[in-house]
């Protein structure tokens, strides 16, 4: 059954898999993990101000991206950024800012929904007498946060951030969709050029499981550490 | 039914051999061997963490055991070709925190064993729960739900429950411990009838007034080991082990 | 913006000639319900199989129940997709695989398997916390009444857990029938294939993408209100 395979294309493809492919893959997958995580945390604070002008907002576009299939997002920014940057630079055409570019700003805004209710149940699990004690030593409110409370959420929350992180290094594939250059995608060109395609998406497949279980197996592994400190 | 001695009719209807039990490294039953004769009422008494839960569990096999043998009515219940689900629709079983299941009304709770188990039919075996509700005095509450009844009710249910599949035997772990206090008197009243009835019972339990009124035996139990395995007269007139003097000092003080 | 807004654009017939672009947007919408509708019977119950050998006292059970989780959790569902669709025909035995490949609709097929198995293993994680979290009590209870292993699970756990769980299926259900339009790139003219055809042949972008989205939305609407329908129904009498 094997016989026709010819594993030799991965071989003498590796270093267009890994050194295009996984970089950008790695690459979009950290910017957006950071722009998210930072992103999430100020709409999971906004939610929890207890100010209507500032929850509300944030609510629905929380479950409004949670709603939204990836792939048609994706698309939605591919077509929106242009215009968003006209609209941001007052130029007269709609610029043309680039698929990367397009697929960095998408990924960010996608997972800071979902980053941003990680984040609010580490906020809300970490006691209001912190808050109390932070107020009766005199900090104000964005001292207390900053200081005390988004320290203690952020690190109890850690092992959920990287688990969503594994998410969103998966969910980059998507890509494909606007034929960018990740690792499946280089896997994809090198299948179709060759004519390999058994060979590169086992081999593609292999080597998501393996980045991802080596992965999750160190989170559970952190998340042990984690628990026992607390 | 007290009256007659129970070692005299000398039918074990659980027979403990000399079993050992170990939670990993742990050991938590060392070597304990006892009896429980046909119509005989025995407590199991001791300290917490002595075993005597795990104990009571092994007779039914929902605690495994490593060593030693226990049969059950002549049957063995770790012998291979044993068939433990009829083994165990033959004996009754009623736990510290109820356990009925939430989901279905106080009647299905009562016929689920009966029908899927005895293979009864839906009308014999609503009869029959109705009639035992009647016996535990909760007849008006056949359509609630477990969660919509006291503890002290909760618990009478799990005792019909368990006598719906006419068990040859019933023991009972820690009936009371979970109750408030003022619940506790409904079910001990429920079980002292059973036991006047000539029901064979093993009860775990702290409640020596009960012991004091219908138990023919006691069994106390110390650090995974029984340490004393008496007539009730003989354990509370003239405990042997210091081990059981300090318990009673201690629980009979209150 | 120098955009041209065009709303009636709905109208207009498709390119295809079957119709206007309406059409072409709710006849994608009926593939995605169907294909999420059919993977979720795959996934509910291979999951709920699954999730229970993962709480099994047997270890063999439970590791073959740890594997299948690790195994579709941790291959993005995109790789998952061209695994069904371009691996596994070629690894069948010549004629089934041709069989398989000249199958009408062979993309409708290989969705609904795909997102099936994957799902499969959300809905598993599901179950097992759903049993884990009942009172270990409940299954010496059933067990001491002489129940069997199996009906414990069918009579006594199960239906405890489906209950604690149904807010967390719900959403998996959800992220089921989003993730139907990963099967664009096997060739589903599902909801977001249809809009992105729209776009390409109408050049109206905001319009096609705003009705695929306002779909979208309404769809999760309906299933969240059924879902807490169906959990007021279901709630047990006296539970908290």
């Amino acid at each position: 059954m094997f016989t026709d395979f010819d594993f030799g294309v991965v071989l003498s493809s590796l270093p267009y898999l890994f050194g295009t492919g996984m970089v950008f893959t790695l690459t979009l997958t950290a910017l957006a993990a950071s722009g998210g995580i930072i992103l999430g945390t100020v709409i999971a604070m906004m939610r929890l101000s207890g100010i209507a002008a500032l929850a509300i907002p944030a609510k629905i576009y929380v479950n409004f991206m949670r709603s939204l299939p990836l792939v048609l997002v994706i698309f939605w920014f591919y077509f929106l950024v242009p215009y968003i940057g006209q609209w941001m630079t007052g130029a007269s055409r709609p610029i043309s800012v680039g698929a990367f570019t397009s697929a960095l700003v998408t990924f960010t805004l996608f997972e800071a929904a979902f980053f941003s209710e990680i984040m609010r149940a580490g906020i809300q699990a970490i006691p209001k007498g912190q808050t109390s004690a932070a107020q009766a030593i005199g900090l104000t409110y964005g001292q207390t946060m900053r200081t005390v409370i988004l320290p203690q959420a952020f690190r109890n929350m850690l092992p959920l951030l990287l688990t969503q992180t594994i998410v969103l290094f998966q969910d980059t594939s998507l890509v494909y969709v606007i034929s960018l250059t990740d690792f499946l995608g280089a896997a994809s060109k090198v299948a179709q050029r060759d004519g390999r395609l058994v060979e590169m998406y086992l081999f593609a497949a292999a080597i998501y499981l393996v980045i991802c279980i080596t992965a999750s197996t160190l989170v559970r592994r952190l998340q042990r550490r984690v628990a026992i400190i607390r | 039914m007290s009256a007659i001695d129970p070692q005299a009719s000398a039918k074990p209807m659980i027979a403990i051999d000399n079993i050992s039990k170990w939670y990993g490294p742990v050991q938590v039953l060392n070597g304990c061997t006892t009896q429980v004769t046909k119509g005989e009422v025995v407590v199991v008494c001791g300290p917490s963490g002595s075993g005597k839960s795990t104990l009571i569990k092994t007779v039914n096999a929902l605690e495994p055991i490593q060593k030693g043998a226990i049969t059950v009515d002549g049957i063995g219940v770790q012998a291979k070709g044993t068939n433990l689900p009829k083994l165990r629709a033959r004996v009754g079983m009623v736990f510290q925190h109820f356990e009925l299941f939430p989901h279905l009304s106080i009647i299905d709770n009562l016929m689920l064993g009966q029908c899927k188990v005895l293979g009864r039919s839906k009308d014999d075996a609503h009869d029959r729960g109705l009639k035992l509700l009647g016996r535990v005095g909760l007849s008006a509450h056949s359509h609630k739900y477990p969660g919509q009844l006291s503890g002290g009710q909760q618990q009478r249910v799990a005792i019909a429950r368990a006598l719906s599949m006419n068990p040859i035997v019933m023991l009972f772990d820690e009936p009371t411990s979970a109750l408030d206090p003022e619940m506790v008197g409904e079910v001990l009243d429920v079980m002292i009838e059973l036991a006047r009835e000539g029901m064979t019972m093993m009860v775990v339990t702290h409640e020596m007034g009960f012991a004091r009124k219908v138990a023919n035996r006691v069994v106390f139990m110390d650090r995974g080991e029984i340490v004393e395995d008496a007539t009730k007269d003989d354990f509370f007139d003239k405990p042997r082990s210091e081990r059981a003097q300090t318990f009673l000092s201690k629980i009979l003080a209150h | 913006m120098n955009y041209n807004w065009n709303w009636r654009v709905f109208f207009d017939p498709s390119p295809e000639g079957t119709g206007t672009y309406a059409d072409m947007l709710l006849s994608g919408l009926s593939w995605t319900i169907a294909t999420a509708l059919c993977s979720w019977i795959i996934a509910f119950s291979l999951g709920s199989l699954i999730g229970v050998l993962r709480t099994l006292p047997s270890r063999g059970a439970q590791r073959i129940g740890t594997m299948y989780v690790e195994l579709f959790r941790n291959i993005p569902l995109l790789v998952q997709m061209f695994l069904w669709f371009y691996v596994v025909p070629e690894l069948l035995p010549g004629s089934w695989g041709t069989w398989l490949k000249q199958l009408p609709n062979a993309s409708f097929y290989t969705a609904v398997i795909c997102l099936g198995f994957f799902t499969a293993s959300r809905v598993a994680e599901q179950v097992r916390t759903g049993i884990e979290t009942l009172p270990r009590g409940q299954r010496m209870a059933g067990t001491a009444i002489g129940l069997t292993t199996w009906q414990t699970y069918r009579y006594v756990l199960l239906p405890n857990a489906y209950r604690v769980i149904l807010p967390p299926l719900t959403s998996e259900f959800l992220n089921n029938l989003k993730n139907t339009s990963v099967a664009l790139t096997i060739g589903l003219l599902e909801l977001t294939a249809r809009a992105r055809s729209m776009q390409e042949f109408s050049s109206q972008v905001f319009e096609s993408f705003t009705a695929a989205t306002v779909i979208y939305l309404g769809i999760s609407l309906i299933v969240v209100t059924l879902s807490s329908k169906l959990e007021t129904r279901i709630a047990v009498p006296g539970s908290r």
